[in-house]
C-alpha cells in the first residue's frame, strides 16, 4: 500500500550531502514530497527530513540505500511512531471581498494562524501545526479563492533523548 | 609539501606500487611528482578508460586498492565505464582526478566537469577537495572506504591548485572518523544460530555463492563447510574459482545462461543459503517464479541487499568468512543422500557439451576447453562481454579464486584487454590470458601497443565469429533472425536483409587482427581450422610477452541452455532446435 512516509536523515554537514540524498532517491525512481535540510545544535550534524509516498518495501529499501551513504549517520522513518513532534509552515495569500472577509478572518482566529497582511482585495496569513491541521485550513479557505501559498515540508523531533 | 607530493606519499603509504593513467593540464603538478618517484611504477595506457579497467583487472587479481590518475573535464569523463564497472562488481579503486582550480569551478572553465556530480551515481563514495588542508585526510577516507565493507570505487577531484598549496604540517593520519560508516562484519548470533538449525533441519539445501566469497577471500570456510555438509552449490558468474570446478557437489553457474543442473535445484531446492551474492536478475529471472520452495537464507555484508529482490527468511549481516567459520562448527555433518543422487543425475543428464568432430569450423568452446590442457594452472582468465565470456564460465576449469575476472554487473564489452594488462602487472609470474570476442577486443584495443610497449604479457585471444554474437543470439532466439546491425562483416554491398552467413558474404574481416597485433610489434597468430588450434594456443602461450592468438571461429553458435529474459526456469532452452 502507498502511503506517506516521513523519514529524518541525520547527516555529517558536508558539501552536496543534499543532492546525494535527493540524487539517490531520483536515481532509485522514488518520489520526492518534500525535503528540508534543516542546521542542528551541533554544526557538523544536519537533520534531512524527507516526505516520501512509497510502499512499505519500497521505504525498507530507501531507507537501507540512505544509510549507505557514507555521510548518513542514522535514518528513522517515523511514520508509524507516535513519539515524535511533526510540524509544518505555511503562508497563504487569499482573496477576500467586503462579504467574505469576515468569514475568512474568523477561521484564521479558529486555527490560531497569524494576519501578516490584509489589503482589500486579499489577505496574507501564516500557520505553523500538524499537517493534517494545514490541509484543514487550505481547504476550509478554498471556496474564497485561494492565490498562493507555500508549505515548508514537515519538520519533526523526537519526544525523548 | 604540496598537495601532489602528499597525494603520493599518500599512494607510498598506502603500498600502492603501480599507477595507471593519462595526463593532462590539471594533473602536471601530479605527474611532475610521479617523474621524481622511483617507488611507483606509472602506466601510461592509451585511454583513460583503458587506466580505469587497468586499476580494476589490478584490484580484481590482487584484492589491493587499484589507483588511476587522469586529467579533469575529457580524462574524467573517459573514466565514467570504468567507474561503473567497478561499482557493478564491488571492486576497490581510487579514480583521482585533476579539476579546474577551485576559483574557476562553476564558471565552464577550460575542461571543467562536474566530476563529483557525475560519478555520484555510480561510485561508493567521491569527494572534490576544497583545499589542501582536507586533502591527507580526504585520501586516508578514500582509501578506507573503498577497501573495507562491500568494495567499491571512490573518486577524488583534486583542483590544480590544491596540487600545488603547500601544506606546512603534513602528516598522514592514522585513523579515520566516519561516524556515518561502520561496515558490519559480524554476524548476529542469533541469527547464525538460526541458519545453522536450518541447515541440519533442510531436505533440500543448496548453496548460492557469489563475488562476496572472492572479496571475503572465504574459499577455504567454504570449502570447510562443503566437505563437512555435501551441500550442492551453485556459483554465480562472479564467484567462479571460489571453488574448484570439479568439486562433487558443484552443479555449475546458475541464471540465464546458468547449468540445467544448477538452475533446477535452485526451484527444488528447499533451503537456499545465499552467500555474497546481490539476487540478480540473470539468476531470478522472474522473481516471483524463484526459488519458491524454499526458505531463503541470506549472508551478505551489505544490509541493503537484504530483501532487496527476493525476501530473505534468515538474514545474516556480515563479512562472509567470519560467519562460515561459526556456521561451519554449529552445523552436523550431513552425508550424501537422495537430494544429492537428484543433483548429480541433473549434472550428468545435462552435461555442458559441444561436439567438434562434427564440425569442420572451429568451436568457441573447444578453444576454451583447449585452454584447460594447455594453459599454466597459475593462469588468470579475464574476458570481455558476449557468449565467449558465458563459454569461458562454462568450459574453462575453473581452480581458483582470483583467477577468472569479468564484467559481469555493467557487462562492459572493452573491459577485457585492460582489465588483463592490470592483472598482468599485480600477478607476474602468472600467465595472464584475455578471452575476448571480435567485437568487444576492438573496443579497448588501443591497449595492444600499452602491453607492447612496457612488455606486459598478456596473451590476447580473439573468438573471431565476425558477429555481436550475444546480441545476434537473442535476435536469432527472440527476433526471428531479424540481424539488425550485428555483423561486423557486413559491408556497404550487402543485401539490406540477411538471413546470417552465406556463399555471397565477404571475405575479409576488417580490421586484420594479426597485421593490428604485427602493428604494435606484437605476435599475431591466426586458427581458422580445428586442427590449428593446438599449435596456435601452444606457440602463443610458450613465448615471453604479449600474443594476440585469433581463432576464426564457427558464426553462429550459440550459448545454451539459456532461459528466455524475464522467463521463469521452466522456460529454460537446453539447446538449439534439431
Ligand atoms: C552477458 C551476461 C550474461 C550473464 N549471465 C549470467 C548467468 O547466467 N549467471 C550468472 O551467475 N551471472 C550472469 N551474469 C553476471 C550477472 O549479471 C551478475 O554480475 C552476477 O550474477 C552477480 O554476481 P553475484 O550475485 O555473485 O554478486 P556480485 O556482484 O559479485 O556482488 C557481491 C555480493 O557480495 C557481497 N559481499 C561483498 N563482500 C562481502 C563480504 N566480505 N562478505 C559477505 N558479502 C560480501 C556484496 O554486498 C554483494 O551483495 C551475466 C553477465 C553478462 C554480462
Ligand atoms: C560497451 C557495450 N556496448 C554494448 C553492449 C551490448 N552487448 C552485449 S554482448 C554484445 C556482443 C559482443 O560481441 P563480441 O565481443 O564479438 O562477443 P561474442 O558475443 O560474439 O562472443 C553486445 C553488443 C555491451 N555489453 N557493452
Amino acid at each position: 500500500m502507498i502511503e506517506k512516509h516521513t523519514i529524518i536523515v541525520t547527516v555529517t554537514n558536508r558539501v552536496g550531502i543534499l543532492a546525494r540524498i535527493t540524487g539517490l532517491l531520483a536515481q532509485r525512481g522514488y518520489n520526492i514530497e518534500s525535503a528540508i535540510a534543516a542546521p542542528t545544535e551541533d554544526p557538523d550534524i544536519y537533520k534531512i527530513i524527507l516526505v516520501v509516498m512509497e510502499t512499505d518495501e519500497n521505504i525498507e529499501q530507501i531507507t537501507k540505500q540512505l544509510n549507505k551513504l557514507i555521510d548518513t549517520i542514522k535514518v528513522i522513518d517515523i511514520s508509524h511512531r507516535d513519539n515524535y513532534i511533526v510540524r509544518e509552515y505555511i503562508i497563504l495569500k487569499v482573496g477576500i471581498t467586503p462579504r467574505t472577509r469576515a468569514e475568512v478572518l474568523d477561521l484564521i482566529r479558529v486555527f490560531e494562524a497569524r494576519l501578516i497582511d490584509l489589503a482589500t482585495d486579499h489577505l496574507i496569513v501564516e500557520l505553523t501545526g500538524h499537517v493534517r491541521k494545514i490541509d484543514r485550513f487550505i481547504e476550509l479557505l478554498k471556496p474564497f479563492g485561494i492565490k498562493e501559498f507555500v508549505r515548508s515540508g514537515e519538520f519533526a523531533m523526537t519526544e525523548y533523548n | 609539501m604540496n598537495g601532489a607530493e602528499i597525494l603520493i606519499d599518500v599512494l607510498i603509504n598506502e603500498g600502492v606500487d603501480t599507477v595507471f593513467g593519462y595526463p593532462g593540464g590539471s594533473v602536471i603538478p601530479i605527474f611532475d611528482v610521479l617523474y621524481r618517484t622511483d617507488t611507483i611504477r606509472f602506466i601510461l595506457t592509451r585511454h583513460e578508460q583503458g587506466a580505469t579497467h587497468a586499476a580494476d583487472g589490478y584490484a580484481r587479481a590482487t584484492g589491493k586498492v587499484g589507483v588511476c590518475i587522469v586529467t579533469s573535464g575529457p580524462g574524467a569523463t573517459n573514466t565514467i565505464t570504468g567507474i561503473a564497472t567497478a561499482k557493478m562488481d564491488s571492486v576497490p579503486i581510487i579514480v583521482i582526478s585533476g579539476q579546474v582550480a577551485a576559483g574557476n569551478i562553476g564558471t565552464d572553465a577550460f575542461q571543467e566537469t562536474d566530476m563529483v556530480g557525475l560519478t555520484r551515481s555510480i561510485c561508493k563514495h567521491n569527494y572534490l577537495v576544497k583545499n589542501v588542508e582536507e586533502l591527507p585526510r580526504i585520501l586516508k577516507e578514500a582509501f578506507f572506504i573503498a577497501r573495507t565493507g562491500r568494495p567499491g570505487p571512490v573518486a577524488v577531484d583534486i583542483p590544480v591548485n590544491v596540487s600545488n598549496s603547500i601544506l606546512a604540517n603534513y602528516q598522514y593520519p592514522k585513523d579515520v572518523s566516519l561516524p556515518g560508516y561502520k561496515p558490519v562484519t559480524n554476524g548476529n548470533q542469533k541469527q547464525i544460530e538460526k541458519l545453522a538449525r536450518a541447515i541440519n533441519e533442510a531436505k533440500r539445501p543448496l548453496l548460492y555463492t557469489g563475488g562476496g566469497i572472492i572479496s571475503a577471500s572465504a574459499s577455504q570456510e567454504l570449502l570447510a563447510l562443503l566437505d563437512k555438509t555435501n551441500i550442492p552449490i551453485v556459483v554465480t558468474l562472479m564467484g567462479l574459482g571460489a571453488i574448484p570446478a570439479d568439486y562433487p557437489t558443484f552443479l555449475g553457474m546458475p541464471g540465464m545462461h546458468g547449468t540445467m543442473a544448477a538452475n533446477l535445484a535452485l526451484t527444488e531446492c528447499d533451503l537456499l543459503i545465499g552467500i555474497g551474492v546481490r539476487f540478480d536478475d540473470r539468476i531470478t529471472g522472474k522473481a516471483e517464479h524463484f526459488a519458491t520452495q524454499a526458505t531463503v537464507a541470506h549472508i551478505d555484508i551489505d544490509p541493503a541487499e537484504i530483501s532487496k529482490v527476493i525476501k530473505a527468511h534468515i538474514p545474516v549481516v556480515g563479512d562472509a568468512k567470519k560467519i562460515l567459520r561459526e556456521l561451519i562448527d554449529k552445523v552436523k555433518p550431513r552425508p550424501r543422500d537422495d537430494w544429492n543422487s537428484r543433483t548429480q543425475s541433473w549434472k550428468d543428464q545435462f552435461p555442458m557439451t559441444y561436439n567438434q568432430a562434427n564440425e569442420s569450423s572451429i568451436l568457441p568452446q573447444y578453444v576454451i576447453d583447449r585452454l584447460n590442457v594447455l594453459a599454466p594452472d597459475n593462469s588468470i582468465i579475464v574476458t570481455d562481454v558476449g557468449q565467449h565470456q558465458m563459454w569461458a564460465a562454462h568450459f574453462y576449469r575453473h581452480r581458483r579464486p582470483r583467477a577468472f575476472l569479468s564484467s559481469g554487473g555493467l557487462g562492459t564489452m572493452g573491459f577485457g584487454l585492460p582489465a588483463a594488462l592490470g592483472a598482468a602487472i599485480g600477478c607476474p609470474g602468472q600467465t595472464v590470458i584475455t578471452i575476448s570476442g571480435d567485437g568487444s577486443i576492438q573496443m579497448n584495443i588501443q591497449e595492444l601497443a600499452t602491453c607492447a610497449i612496457n612488455d606486459i604479457s598478456v596473451k590476447v585471444i580473439i573468438l573471431n565469429n565476425s558477429y555481436l554474437g550475444m546480441v545476434r543470439q537473442w535476435q536469432e532466439l527472440f527476433w526471428d533472425r531479424r540481424y539488425s546491425h550485428t555483423c561486423l562483416k557486413r559491408v556497404s554491398t550487402c543485401p539490406p536483409v540477411c538471413p546470417g552467413p552465406n556463399a555471397n558474404c565477404p571475405s575479409d574481416y576488417i580490421p586484420d587482427f594479426v597485421k593490428i597485433a604485427k602493428a604494435n610489434h606484437i605476435p599475431g597468430l591466426r586458427a581458422t581450422k580445428p586442427s590449428e588450434v593446438d599449435a596456435v594456443l601452444k606457440e602463443g602461450l610458450n613465448q615471453p610477452g604479449p600474443v594476440v592468438m585469433e581463432f576464426i571461429v564457427k558464426s553462429i553458435e550459440n550459448v545454451f541452455p539459456m532461459i528466455p529474459p524475464g522467463k521463469p526456469i521452466s522456460a529454460i532452452i537446453p539447446g538449439r532446435p534439431a
